[in-house]
């Protein structure tokens, strides 16, 4: 217990230097959080345009769509900002840095996290919000503790995804030095996946997204229960979608245990 | 001309190394792909509202964007913007020949080779499953035409969001905003005939359709091929514009690099 | 019983190779070829508490891979090594914490932080007590003349500086034994000195153990009683400096100045090997002439303003082992 005490004290005491650090750039910083901004808002655009123009999405409205679309943003922002140490981890092993915190008396996991808590994501952060905010407002949902706690899971367990995601794409790094994109693939491409309800996809699609990449615990499931919809394609029980969200918690935990595989590899190959 | 020659294929051979990532991308993008067309199909599948395209030409204008995708300036070069965020940009000045012109060549490279690399099973891949239903051969070689030279727009865009970084701070917030606006003012996010009716003004103004809506729409014959001169007129029209700004640009970068010292 | 046990340690790479130009360039997206080096080739040592060795080879003759396994980053193909009991590569954590590294070429300290919240922060990751902390570090900071830089930001360092604070930095937790590798490269003279003075220092004052691996062979003359030459993953000396120099040759050096410029000289036992202006350098073997009984002849045959004798260069010594060894 005292361990993991000791751990988070040392999580803040490296996250706090890197706040300061990214707090000293601050013209840098407002422009990269307004960029990520405007970019994000710029799609939510684009789904709007074509709302206008179809004026409904296999019987979703906009106003449903955007409750999913604003879970799945907050969580992908939470993660992007938090995970960023694992995003720039193939930098480490180039540069050789790596090493030394394998030198360190600390879990190799706990050094690449406390990395960096990068700010700018809240550019992401802000607008899935304000659309989150803008979509619970215009639907009719009956606000009980349980739908509020229910949001928040969500997000939690969607940052755990994310994140998790993340740790496996580092992990990746163990094994080639070339930047790989599937990765990414996975990440932005499951945002923009899961900012849709899922069962306007494919059903091997769906499979996917649920099994694999279990998105649809983070987004889809939860999402259901908080608009009180029938889920129109049926097969999952209604209770799942109260804890569904702790598939992606365990999906990190899963996550964690491939990158140790990942550093024992490191460590029999060398650099 | 042999100097610039030499920079394409040095660039072309150096982005070929990345075996990889050329898979990755490959996989990537065949993923996305497949994402938008099902979002497409879904919206299109459930609703009896007027479209001016019909559900074949998106699809297939989703696979285009995806085949093609590389081409839209996403950054300014990240080596360049090394050279010049240390200064080292001064050493650039030393070789005989004219800046613009080598960054301009260099960007092209950079704009075609990786394109090239990705389009091609992609394409293959989204013809073999009828994803994609081409126009008829004028079509394509309008097409192709209309892709030559977006890939000259293009690598102007990003020759111009190289030369931004000499402004460093401003410099980042206009290529952000740039990337942004080529990514949807194209057609890439949504195919630009589908926006309200109210802004296709505006979407046929701008530069950036030339980036993807007009190559993409004359390959499927959506445009028919007959329209290429007035089309191929925007889209260089713009290139030589954006051109002209670029040089200017530089030049206004120079003068500031030698006062400053570098 | 013996701090540091290594046995028979095996160690090979898998490197991949690249076709040239622009064909080679497609080929390559298809298939990579893959060339096997052996770093090591069942190396075997060990070191008692307290000892200085000098680890030297040419490079890629395994140097870093063996400081790599003992301190648990590289897991070896076969072979055993016990540090402090354990075993490095499984039981990584306990053993980092009791050894310091120091790499000449990279810093472990935060390249944006004053150096003072890098040394903060090393206290928090090895969890150092407060008081054993602030003595070690009060301790450090006066040894290596630390207290002007200690708020200034690392990157503004100059080397020699900057090896000063990693050299506190990797001390600060106590360890009982340091790897030092090329701590003096790229340093300037005042600031060798500096380095060296302070190894010696923790080496004899405070008994740690410590394993130095350089090309400086000043560095090597300067502080280490024993040496290891390894070379293309095999050890080939393990002994002290005067029995590596007896391996290769008993030749002494005798170094004259004449008093005139275009004197010369000669004599039927020493072998003149080089002349710069006044400066003769001769050659002899101390065992077929004595060299008082030498340097008696030419004093009495030749106009000398002074003269020293030496040993050969310890370069020409090691250059002489790896290549004996090539053949």
């Amino acid at each position: 217990m005292v361990n993991v005490v000791d751990a988070i004290s040392l999580y803040f005491k490296y996250i706090g230097i890197s706040i300061r650090a990214q707090m000293q750039y601050r013209a840098s910083f407002i422009l990269l959080a307004s960029g990520q901004f405007l970019t994000t808002a710029i799609e939510f655009l684009g789904i709007w345009a074509l709302f206008d123009r179809f004026k409904s999405l296999a019987g979703w409205r906009l106003e449903e769509v955007a409750l999913f679309y604003g879970l799945v943003h907050i969580a992908f922002a939470i993660s992007e900002s938090v995970g960023r140490g694992f995003d720039i981890f193939p930098n480490l092993i180039k540069s050789g840095e790596f090493d030394r915190l394998l030198l360190r008396p600390r879990s190799t996991v706990l050094q690449v996290a406390a990395l960096e808590l990068q700010l700018m994501r809240i550019g992401r952060f802000t607008q899935g919000l304000i659309i989150l905010i803008w979509a619970a407002s215009v639907l009719n949902i009956e606000w009980t503790l349980a739908r509020i706690a229910l949001t928040i899971f969500a997000i939690i367990g969607g940052a755990c995804l994310f994140t998790g995601l993340f740790v496996l794409e580092a992990t990746l790094a163990f094994w080639t030095i070339e930047t790989l994109e599937i990765v990414n693939t996975v990440t932005y491409g499951g945002t923009e996946t899961a900012q849709y309800p899922l069962s306007i996809y494919r059903p091997w699609f769906r499979k996917f997204f649920t099994y694999v990449v279990p998105l649809a615990c983070i987004s889809y499931f939860p999402a259901l229960a908080i608009l009180g919809h029938p889920d129109p394609i049926a097969g999952s029980p209604s209770w799942f979608r109260w804890v569904a969200p702790l598939v992606g918690i365990l999906f990190l935990i899963i996550s964690l245990q491939v990158w140790k595989f990942g550093v024992r590899y490191y460590r029999s190959t060398g650099s | 001309m042999r100097p610039y020659a030499a920079i394409l294929s040095m660039r072309f051979r150096a982005l070929l190394q990345y075996r990889a990532a050329a898979v990755a991308g490959f996989g990537t993008q065949l993923f996305w792909g497949l994402i938008r067309m099902m979002i497409f199909l879904a919206f299109y599948e459930n609703s009896s509202a007027k479209t001016p395209m019909n559900v074949e030409q998106v699809v297939a204008y989703v696979w285009l964007g995806q085949a093609f995708l590389l081409l839209i300036p996403f950054r300014s070069d990240q080596e360049l913007e090394q050279l010049i965020r240390t200064g080292n940009v001064a050493y650039e000045l030393l070789r005989p020949v004219d800046l613009f012109n080598f960054w301009y060549s260099r960007a092209i490279a950079t704009r075609f080779a990786p394109t090239m690399l990705r389009s091609i099973p992609l394409l293959i891949i989204a013809t073999l499953a009828g994803w994609i239903h081409w126009g008829g051969l004028p079509s394509i070689a309008a097409g192709i035409a209309a892709l030559a030279a977006a890939t000259l727009l293009s690598a102007a865009i990003s020759t111009i969001m190289t030369i931004t970084i000499f402004w460093t701070i401003s410099g980042k917030g206009i290529n952000s905003l740039l990337t942004t606006l080529s990514y949807f003012f194209s057609g890439l996010i949504v195919p630009l005939p589908l926006f309200p009716d109210f802004l296709q003004p505006l979407l046929n103004f701008l530069p950036f359709r030339g980036l993807g809506d007009v190559p993409f729409r004359l390959l499927i014959g959506q445009m028919p091929a007959g329209e290429l001169p007035m089309l191929l007129a925007h889209q260089l029209g713009w290139t030589i514009a954006l051109v002209l700004f670029g040089r200017w640009l530089l030049r206004r970068a120079m003068a500031k690099l030698i006062i400053q010292g570098g | 019983m013996p701090q540091i046990v290594v046995e028979k340690l095996v160690k090979t790479f898998h490197v991949a190779e690249r076709t040239p130009g622009l064909w080679g360039a497609f080929a390559g997206l298809v298939k990579r070829r893959h060339r096997i080096v052996t770093a090591l080739n069942g190396v075997s040592f060990s070191l008692e508490a307290g000892e200085l060795l000098g680890y030297i080879g040419p490079n890629g003759a395994g140097k870093s891979t063996t400081v790599k396994i003992l301190s648990g980053i590289l897991v070896p193909d076969s072979g055993n090594v016990e540090v402090l009991g354990l075993n490095p590569w499984k039981s990584r954590i306990k053993v980092v914490r009791k050894i310091g590294v120091v790499f000449g070429q990279r810093t472990q300290l935060w390249w944006d932080l004053p150096v003072i919240e890098s040394f903060d922060l090393l206290r928090e990751i090895y969890r150092i007590p407060q008081d054993q902390y602030m003595s070690n570090k009060n301790e450090l900071v006066e040894l290596l003349n630390l207290s002007v830089l200690l708020d200034t930001p690392v990157r503004q360092l100059s080397l020699g500086q900057r090896m000063r604070c990693d050299l506190a930095a990797a001390l600060l937790h106590s360890p009982e034994i340091v790897y030092l590798d090329e701590p003096t490269i790229g340093l300037d003279a005042v600031s060798k000195l500096a380095v060296r003075d302070f190894i010696k220092k923790l080496n004899r004052e405070r008994r740690v153990t410590i394993i130095l691996t350089t090309h400086d062979m000043d560095d090597i003359e300067a502080l280490c009683n024993r040496v290891l030459v390894i070379n293309e993953g095999n050890i080939l000396t393990d002994g002290t400096l005067a029995n590596l120099r007896k391996m290769v040759t008993t030749e002494r050096r005798l170094t004259v100045v004449l008093v005139n410029e275009d004197g010369d000289i000669t004599d039927p036992d020493a072998e003149v090997i080089s002349r710069e202006g006044r400066y003769v350098t001769l050659r002899f073997d101390p065992e077929s002439i004595p060299p008082a009984e030498l340097i008696a002849r030419i004093v009495a045959n030749h106009e000398i303003s002074d003269l020293f004798v030496e040993n050969p260069p310890i370069e020409e010594v090691i250059a002489k082992i790896y290549g004996s060894a090539a053949r």
